[in-house]
This record gives structure tokens, sequence and C-alpha cells, in this order.
């Protein structure tokens, strides 16, 4: 018995090397569960297109690509540990995610010191790509817009399109992303002429935002801009709205769910936020890609979905294009990739970043619109 | 002073809510000496219950309330049956120790696909949301609700207590256990029945929270939980009117100083409110100085 244990076990040993040989692993972390949940389910959709289309195509030069996800629950701790996993465990080098920037931070730390080449689809904090000491983390990328330019389009778009002249800005103070954005928007809002009437924070679990609102609602701003997630958007908008406030609501790419009408109702209605791309875009690219998204998921692909399309993208060109699943040889071959991806050309600068362009969109009762484009 | 107003009852609306999660706390900690750090999660289940009562069983709203009132009090019951019963002779650091694990065991076991799942959900509003305005002061039917509901309440559970043989006994057990019990009181069902009373007021308590600032989670029930148990300590644990004089000033000073001071500080000034109190009176505004058994 024992014997035949012990071959068992040798043959598992040659099959699974002879497996290692064959495919290249391909690692993605995302908040499939938790309070962004349809990101990570967007995010996971947009990842499988990628690497079905890939491996139909005959996989990275000839070998297919396999998956392994993990769930972070948009949790930092999480994160960490998803990412541990897929790295130890897994001998997963090439990661896609995480999509939140609290969530993507500490994953960028754990692939810089582990080796591993990481392609962030949505996470637009400067942090994410560059340490605290303003080095670039030679290992990390991302496919998307970062928060400084984002903050300067909402806040442009707020005082020349919407005459805004006051604004009120509310945060989540524990979540890298949200005050990141809103001190972003703020500078800008202030240096195009504004008033920031009024600066309030809340944490992470707060749902009462009776207090601040209220205070908010004194002052009578033109805008309310809260750079949070759809979840606690829908939360503050309802409760702005049964408290009588009457300013026009503006958010970024956090906002960018299927739920949020579901949540907020019509709360939300005539909300505007930034956003990496918009479905109704004319380019052929993109209507191809609605197209193809829609017919297998049946609805209309948010940008968290045709980001983590277009990063893995990305990182499937680079693995090609550097013949290898080595994570060094894939890093040098991103930096200097160039791709028409669907949610704009990418070529990265220095600090690992995109250079793109920003869609504004508008919430209706029953969805978005598209407003306008900004360059950068 | 109508901005003023306007807080106030921000504020008293939070601490209401509060009041029904610290009552539980200090019902529990007064009669076994038990800090049941799952009754945040009960107030979670709660909040869920009454989720499930308007949505898929399209209860109205006060047999919804009702519905979970009794689901939690059975909850309640069965954690204490289970978990804290066979603990009651082991030292009083085992049983923290399990209430810890039980929270645990609650937020995780209900965040599993089958249970509740762990995302957020919105809450539903079982009626029609009017607001009113009386001299410059907004309030609306929600604020009304959770008022009307916490103070009917809190007057059945003080006539409970002070007026009934139940409540007596109840008394009696938090007073002296084994001497209640040589008096022919039934020390178990006693403590078992301050459990399901304590989680009824907690699943109210999740209910109005969930009417008041609509969407729920598995983890919903951490924050509040500590806070109310932050009230119950401030006011004297194991004292019910001190426990709702705890979570009314927990939750106006957490809007005022929202209001006007900062909302970056509001934790730290609520914190450090109980703080300052615990050191002039160490055994809560309203707690009694405990005699030591000898």
């Amino acid at each position: 018995m024992k014997r035949v244990l012990v071959g068992a076990t040798i043959l598992l040993a040659f099959v699974s090397c002879a497996q290692k040989q064959n495919v290249i692993k391909l690692g993605l972390v995302a908040p499939l569960t938790g309070d962004v949940k349809t990101f990570g389910e967007s995010t996971k959709n947009g990842f499988t297109v990628a690497v079905d289309e890939a491996n139909a195509k005959g996989g990275i030069n000839g070998k297919q690509i396999k998956v392994f996800i993990a769930d972070d629950k948009n949790d930092p701790t999480e994160a960490a540990n998803a990412g541990s996993k897929l790295i130890n465990q897994d001998g997963v080098r090439l990661i896609i995610g995480s999509v939140s920037s609290k969530c993507s931070i500490p994953l960028s730390e754990l692939c810089e010191t582990m080796g591993a080449a990481m392609i962030t689809p949505t996470s637009t904090n400067p942090k994410v790509t560059i340490r605290d000491d303003g080095t670039r983390k030679a290992m990390v990328f991302r496919a998307c817009f970062i928060d400084p330019f984002q903050g300067a389009v909402a806040a442009k778009f707020a005082l020349d399109n919407l005459k805004a002249k006051t604004s009120a800005i509310l945060y989540d103070v524990g979540n890298d992303y949200v005050k990141g954005l809103a001190e972003f928007y703020r500078d800008d809002f202030v240096k195009g002429g504004g008033t920031v009437v009024a600066y309030e924070s809340y944490a992470k679990d707060d749902a009462d935002f009776s207090a601040i609102l209220t205070k908010v609602k004194r002052e009578n701003p033109d805008i309310l801009y809260v750079p949070d997630y759809y979840n606690k958007v829908g939360l503050i908008a309802k409760q702005a709205r049964q408290l009588g406030l009457k300013s026009v609501l503006m958010g970024g790419d956090g906002w960018d769910s299927p739920d949020m009408t579901k949540i907020a109702g019509e709360a939300i209605e005539g909300g505007y936020f930034t956003n990496h791309y918009s479905p109704d875009d004319p380019r052929p690219e993109v209507q191809e890609w609605v197209k193809k998204y829609e017919a297998r998921f049946g609805s209309k692909p948010d940008a968290l979905a045709t980001l983590a399309y277009d990063a893995t993208s990305l990182m499937i060109a680079a693995a090609t294009q550097a013949g290898s699943d080595d994570p060094a040889k894939v890093r040098d071959a991103l930096q200097s990739v160039q791709m028409k991806a669907i949610s704009g050309s990418v070529t990265f600068d220095s600090s690992g970043n995109p250079i793109k362009s920003a869609a504004i969109m508008r919430y209706t009762r029953t969805g978005q619109e598209y407003v306008a484009t900004v360059m950068p | 002073m109508s901005y003023f107003l306007q807080q106030l009852i921000n504020g008293l609306q939070l601490g209401f809510v509060y009041a029904l999660i610290a009552l539980g706390y200090t019902m529990v900690y007064g009669i076994v000496r038990l800090i049941n750090f799952a009754h945040g999660d009960v107030f979670m289940v709660g909040a869920f219950l009454g989720y499930y009562g308007i949505l898929r069983f399209h209860f109205p709203f006060p047999v919804a309330l009702a519905f979970a009132m009794v689901g939690c009090a059975i909850l309640g019951i069965a954690i204490e049956r289970i978990a804290y019963k066979p603990l009651r002779a082991a030292p009083r650091i085992a049983a923290l120790i399990t209430a810890m694990g039980v929270s645990l065991f609650l937020e995780y076991f209900t965040s599993l696909k089958f249970v509740f799942g762990p995302n957020y959900l919105a809450y539903p509003r079982p009626f029609k949301l009017v607001t009113y305005q009386v001299g410059g002061v907004s309030f609306s039917t929600i604020q009304i609700i959770v008022f009307a509901v916490a103070i009917a309440l809190l007057i059945v559970l003080q006539y409970v207590v002070q007026r009934t043989k139940v409540g007596m006994a109840m008394r009696a057990v938090s007073f002296d256990k084994e001497t209640a019990g040589l008096m022919g009181i039934n020390v178990d069902r006693i403590i078992s029945l301050t459990f399901g009373i304590g989680s009824a007021l907690a699943a109210a308590g999740g209910v109005l929270y969930g009417v008041a600032y609509p969407q729920i989670n598995p983890f919903m029930g951490i924050m509040p939980g500590l806070k109310a148990f932050v009230a119950a300590v401030l006011g004297g644990i194991g004292s019910i009117p001190g426990a709702v004089l705890g979570a009314v000033i927990m939750g106006v000073v957490e809007t005022t100083s929202s209001a006007f001071i900062s909302s970056t500080m509001r934790d730290a000034i609520a914190f450090s409110i109980l703080i300052i109190v615990l050191i002039v009176k160490p055994a809560g505004l309203l707690g009694k100085k405990g005699i030591e058994k000898v």
C-alpha cells in the first residue's frame, strides 16, 4: 500500500511538472464579495473574456493560460493574503488586481518584494505605483488614469459646465482612494476660483450621516462631492435627499455600478461622475467590445469590466512579446508596450501610469448616460 | 437655533437606537456579570430578519418588527444555552472569550452565501416617507417611528422589570443568584428570559437602524455594538435607566461634535467623554458601586 502511495506521489509530481511547462499562470485578485462586489464581478468578467480570447487564439506563444482567482473582499489585509496565496501556494508570477487602491497598495508591496509583475485595472491612487518617498515600484503598472487627473476633471466640469461656485466634500478618512480623490478635487476646485464650504470626513462603518449632512445643508452648496464607492454613496445620497439637500451630487469612478440605481433610487438621479470610458463611445473597438460582452453576460460592460479586459490583454501582450512568463522580462515588455486598448490607447509613463482621457457620466432614473469626454 | 434643534433630533435618533442595544448589554451584565460581545451581532441578525420579513414574507412593518424580535429572542436564548451556560461556573474570562467567539461565528456564518450572504443590501422602507417642517426643523416619518417604537419598548421594559413577578425575579437573581435560587426562583429560566428580552430589544434596534440608515451587511453590528457597549458603561453597566441615558448621551455627543467641532474628531470626543466620566465616577453615571462579597 505504501509503495503504491509513493508511486502515485512520484507520478503526480511528474504530471504536475509536465503541466507546469505547458501553461502560463495568470492570477486575479478582486473583491468578489463584500461592499463593492459588483466591481469584483465585472472585473472577473472582463478578465475571463480576455483570457478566453487569448486561449482560443492559441494562448501565449503556444502555451495555454491557466487562471487563479482570489477574493480580497475589498479589505487590505485580505488583499495581501490573497496575493500571498497566489504567489506562494499557486506559484503565480503575473497578477491582475486589485480593484480598489486601498487593496492594491498592499498587493503592490507584496508583488515588489516577491518579484511578481502586477497590473491593477482600476486603482487610481498615485501611491499604487510609487512609494511614499516618490520612487517607482518597478513591477507595478495600472490600466487606468490617476486621481490627480480625475479630481481635476471633476473640478473643472463643476466650475465650467455646471457653473458651480461652492462645493461641499464628504470623504472616508480611512480609504486611500476616497481621501486622495477628495484632496485633489478640493485643491483644483479652489484653484479654479470655487469655494469649499464644508470638508467633512466619516469612518468606513458609519451609517448615520445626518449630522454632517445637516451641516452641509446649512451651507447649501452647489455641488456635494462624494468620491466613495457606490454602496456608501447610495446611503449618503438617500439621507441627503431625505434631509432636503438640493445640491448636485458628484463623484468618481467608484460610482460605476449596476447596483447604484437599485441602492440609491431617485436620490442619485442627476448625479455626475468621472469615469474611464463610456459604452456609448462610437469608436468601433468599443462598440465591438460592448456587443461581445452583452452577448455573453447580458449587460453592458461597465468601466471595471473594460479596464479588467484591457489590463489582462496588456499582460498577455507583454508576456507574448517577452516570450516567457518570467516576471522581470514581462515587466520590461510592459514598460515599452503600445496597445490600442478599449478604454483608449495605452503607453506607460515612467511611473507606470497610462496617459488616457476621462468620460463624464450622469445617472438617470434607470442607468447612466454619457455627457462628455475630457482629454488630459 | 433651528440648526441646533435639527442636530439634536439627529442625535436622539441615533441615541435611541444605541439605547435598544445597550439595554441588552446592561441586562445581561446585571444578571450574569458577562459582557456579551455577540450582542452587536444579534442586532445584525435582527436587522436581517426584519429585511426578510418585509421583502420575502411581505409582512406589514409591525409584524416584521415582531418577527425579528421573536427570532432574535430565540437566538439569544439558544446562544446562552449552548455557549454560556456550560461556562457559568468557569472563570469569567472564559465566558468573555466565548462571547467573542460567538460574535465571530455569527458574523462569518451569516456571511455565507446560503445564509444572509456577504453583500450589502438596501433596506426596504415599509411606509411612506413624509417630511414635516416645524419652525425650520424638519423631521420625517422615519424619526417618528424610531422615537415611538424605542420609547414604547422602553416603557414596556420598565413595566416588566419593576411591576411584574418575572421582573422581580430578574432583579432578585441579579442581586444574588444563590439566594434567589433558594427562594424558589428558577434561576436558569430567568437568565434565559433576560437573554431573550435583551436580544429582542437588539432586534428592534436592528430593524430601526435598517429603516433609518437603509443599508445592511453581516458586519454592520460591530460598530453600533461597540458604541452601545460604551454607552452602557457610561451610564453604569447593570443599570437599565443608565443604559438609556448613556446611549442618548453618546448619540447626541456624536452628532453635535460632528456638527459643531469636527467630523474627524467625532469618535475621539465621544470616547474622551467616556474616559472622563469613568475617572470621576468609575461605576458610570447611574451605576451603583458594587459591594464586594467576601
